[in-house]
């Protein structure tokens, strides 16, 4: 089944023996830090499982597939993720 | 940011132990880890999927020496960001 963050709440409660609540806040604190600092620009690096990285993407031509107008698309951010080997290896065999 | 940067952030902002914000941050990465390694999916609102793409078996050839080699299958993770995080990062506040 999908891992949700309903059961990542639930695994964290019952490794760290907090509160259900107290579990849910700590997800979310987590993911909010994790949010915030990609979108301040930096990367986030876990070792064993990978990292998170803010790429700039550049100005570029492209075209509208509806109409085939050109157009020019306005530079902006992504979020990447490079996966760590160890993590590669985990999942490959 | 690394793993033991987001180990401390979280401890301060949530009043934990340094024990549980470990375990907190800990769970979250090795429950992703182990739902990618049964081939399952992971999906986290807001914040973005992962999946693992089989790749099939194929002959490859080094382009400098033109030499045939087999290239097994394989499987690799995905990361797609979330609306929310894609919206944070390009814009941010």
């Amino acid at each position: 089944m999908t891992l949700t963050k309903a059961q990542l709440v639930d695994l964290i409660q019952k490794e760290t023996d907090l509160s259900r609540k107290k579990s849910l806040v700590l997800v979310e604190s987590l993911l909010e830090i994790i949010k915030q600092t990609l979108a301040n620009g930096e990367d986030v690096l876990i070792s064993g499982f990978g990292k998170f990285c803010v790429k700039e993407k550049n100005e570029r031509k492209g075209r509208n597939p509806a109409t085939g107008d050109d157009m020019m698309l306005a530079p902006r951010k992504v979020v990447t993720f490079r996966c760590s080997p160890m993590l590669k290896k985990t999942i490959d065999s | 940011m690394n793993r033991s940067e987001l180990i401390i952030t979280i401890k301060d902002k949530a009043n934990l132990s340094r024990k549980n914000a470990e375990k907190v941050v800990d769970t979250f990465f090795d429950a992703i880890k182990e739902t990618l390694s049964t081939g399952e999916r992971v999906e986290i609102r807001g914040f973005g999927s992962f999946a693992v793409k089989n790749y099939k078996p194929y002959i490859g050839r080094n382009p400098k020496t033109g030499v045939q080699i087999n290239v097994p299958s394989k499987k690799l993770p995905f990361f797609k960001a979330g609306k929310e995080l894609k919206e944070m990062v390009d814009r941010p506040f």
